[in-house]
């Protein structure tokens, strides 16, 4: 009887309230982006833009350094992610699928690695590269990233293998592959997935990371946009506008990815070994 | 991994949480024996690169860290790249001062309402997601994605907006709800209002980690199990504590030490919202040592800081840890 009326009002109302609360503040970066300033500072919120302007895009584009600072990011981000990719996969094949001496320290050690307090780190790490006259470089930063998203990439990784049945394996190996081919033709292409679900993650954490990138590089030309965006509100007073414009660009790209990745990389596994 | 995102930070692990909770058939390596028995060593080859790494990139500045926090390092030092031992003189400045310990109580009381808070509304939201229908739940699932998505700095720079002294929405909002003291509230005027923004950002980054893979832990709990419980009797409330509950356990340890990892580590939050400030008073133990160590130039001093800092981690999880260990033990 409760749960006739009553009982199936409350969940949805619930649910349109946090829809409302979580998706606001992106709403609130997208729509102030494209406000003419005059709607952004104004005694009562314009809701929703309807005199859509392009100006704060054109401003924060146009600020010194941004495309190089686009660049870096970019740079850093794919690079890390790679670097990681690669040496996961070996790591994380031999976890799954070999047995050794060691073994259990190793995940052991990995999984401590994750929990790795970097932003408590950055003095010695400043004083390391500072040591090696690798300030102000890109270097550092990618080495570094490349550390930090490793031992999840392992790990992530090593459940994805290990997921994949070993009869497939062995079957092509039977058919006369070497270990070598059976992985590269068997499990490579079911692991696709599970390389994106890493990557995203990878992609995340060096697209984001902020404590390093502001204490290792002090000159404008070799920072990243987490940086150069948290000083931009600073360099701009209360353009609002720009900042927003330029926050929504910042976002745009992971916002992007996660919602292509995030269903791809958790169905995709499942089919493509039922299918495989 | 902040950013946990954690960001890590305080971030995007909805692979690891999947790979891991379900439980994929680990084991299925213990009958690998004869192939790799034969290459002995190639097991050791294939993880050579990623243990050097390890070692080098993370084990390094470890130590370093260690020895810097011995070390007398101020401007000085570091101009004339001066190695001054100066024995625990760092840990006792530290630790002697009242700064330190109020950074720490206060780092803990924030952990603990960021992670009571996120624990508490992710558990709730992933329930309700279970509940919903269809269109209702992928609705709400889209809006939890996009927070989950929204990048830490840029997610910083909105709240800074959205609770903006002169034209930000949330002091509009209050000022027409009748609250009129609330117009022109400077939000970053006092500890506990800067705090209050801090927490809200980062309860609403983190609860869609939360939520959306509890919701999916609670699609693979078998029917069965329900069906049993409303044999015997069980009303809405006991199935839920006698199956639900004990079924979701494992998730909800996991999850809450991975929060509390993030939160207490949680730099851009704290620091780029205000920088530590008003007066220093909203500076947590990464941001202390941050503050102490890079911006008033005391490396040594911040090194030690740092030290204490992950001791302060470590303590607050070693209980967790020590189940992490023991049960991976179990399962290998």
């Amino acid at each position: 009887m409760k749960r006739s009326l009553f009982g199936r009002i409350w969940p949805n109302a619930t649910a349109v309230v946090l829809v409302v609360g979580f998706v606001f503040p992106v709403y609130w970066m997208f729509a102030t982006a494209f406000k003419p300033t005059g709607d952004i500072i104004s005694e009562n919120p314009v809701w929703f833009p309807t005199n859509i302007t392009f100006s704060h895009f054109k401003k924060a584009v146009h600020a010194d350094h941004f495309w190089t600072l686009v660049a870096n990011s970019v740079t850093v981000t794919v690079c890390s992610v790679l670097f990681s990719l690669l040496i996961a996969l070996f790591a994380a094949f031999a976890l799954a699928r070999m047995r050794f001496r060691g073994r259990r320290g190793l995940v052991v050690t990995f999984m401590l690695a994750q929990m790795a307090p970097w932003e408590v780190m950055i003095i010695a790490i400043y004083m390391i590269v500072r040591d090696d006259d690798m300030l102000d470089s890109l270097i550092p930063l990618t080495v570094f990233y490349t550390m930090m998203v490793l031992p999840l990439t392992i790990l992530t990784l090593r459940g994805y293998i290990a997921a994949v049945p070993k009869e497939l394996e062995e079957s092509a190996m039977v058919d006369g592959c070497t270990r070598i081919q059976a992985f590269r033709k068997v499990i490579f292409p079911l692991l696709a997935p599970g390389l994106m679900a890493t990557s995203l993650f990878g992609f995340i954490t060096a697209w984001n990371e902020f404590p390093l990138v502001l204490i290792l590089n002090k000159d404008i030309e070799k920072q990243t946009l987490p940086l150069w965006l948290s000083q931009f509100q600073t360099a701009f007073g209360d353009d609002w506008g720009a900042t927003m414009a330029a926050s929504s660009l910042f976002a745009l790209p992971i916002l992007i990815l996660f919602i292509f990745l995030q269903r791809k990389a958790v169905s995709g596994l499942t089919d493509g070994a039922v299918k495989g | 991994m902040s950013v946990q995102t954690q960001g890590t930070d305080t971030a995007g692990e909805p692979a690891v949480r999947k790979a891991r909770i379900p439980g994929p058939p680990r084991g299925a390596g213990r009958d690998s024996g004869s192939p790799s028995r034969r290459g002995a060593t190639a097991p050791y080859v294939l993880l050579l690169p990623a243990l050097l790494a390890t070692l080098i990139l993370l084990g390094w500045p470890l130590v370093k860290n260690g020895m810097l926090s011995f070390q007398n390092l101020n401007p000085r030092q570091l101009i004339q790249h001066l190695t001054e031992w100066n024995g625990v003189d760092n840990y006792k400045e530290v630790l002697t001062g009242s700064d330190f310990w109020k950074v720490v109580e206060r780092s803990v009381l924030f952990t603990a309402v960021n992670v009571v808070l996120i624990m508490l509304f992710g558990t709730l939201i992933g329930l309700l997601l279970a509940r919903l229908g269809k269109k209702m739940r992928l609705t709400l699932l889209v809006g939890l994605v996009l927070a989950w998505a929204m990048p830490v700095i840029a997610a910083t720079t909105v709240y800074q907006w959205l609770f903006a002294q002169r034209y930000g929405v949330v002091n509009w909002v209050l000022d027409k709800l009748g609250w009129h003291s609330m117009a022109a509230h400077n939000w970053m005027g006092t500890q506990f209002s800067t705090f209050s923004v801090i927490t809200l950002l980062i309860v609403w980054m983190s609860i869609p980690f939360v939520a959306i893979n509890l919701y999916a832990a609670t699609t693979t709990i078998p029917r069965e199990l329900y069906e049993a419980a409303s044999l015997d009797g069980a009303g809405a409330w006991q199935s839920f504590t006698s199956v639900t509950l004990p079924f979701l356990r494992p998730f909800l340890y996991s999850t809450t030490f991975l929060e509390v990892i993030w939160v207490f580590k949680a730099f851009p939050q704290v620091f780029a919202m205000n920088e530590g400030g008003p007066d220093r008073l909203t500076e947590t133990l990464p941001v202390y040592a941050y503050v102490e160590g890079v911006g008033n130039q005391h490396f040594g001093v911040g090194a030690a800081i740092s030290f204490l800092t992950i001791l302060v981690l470590l303590v607050i999880t070693s209980y967790y840890l020590r189940m992490v260990l023991k049960q991976e033990e179990d399962e290998l």
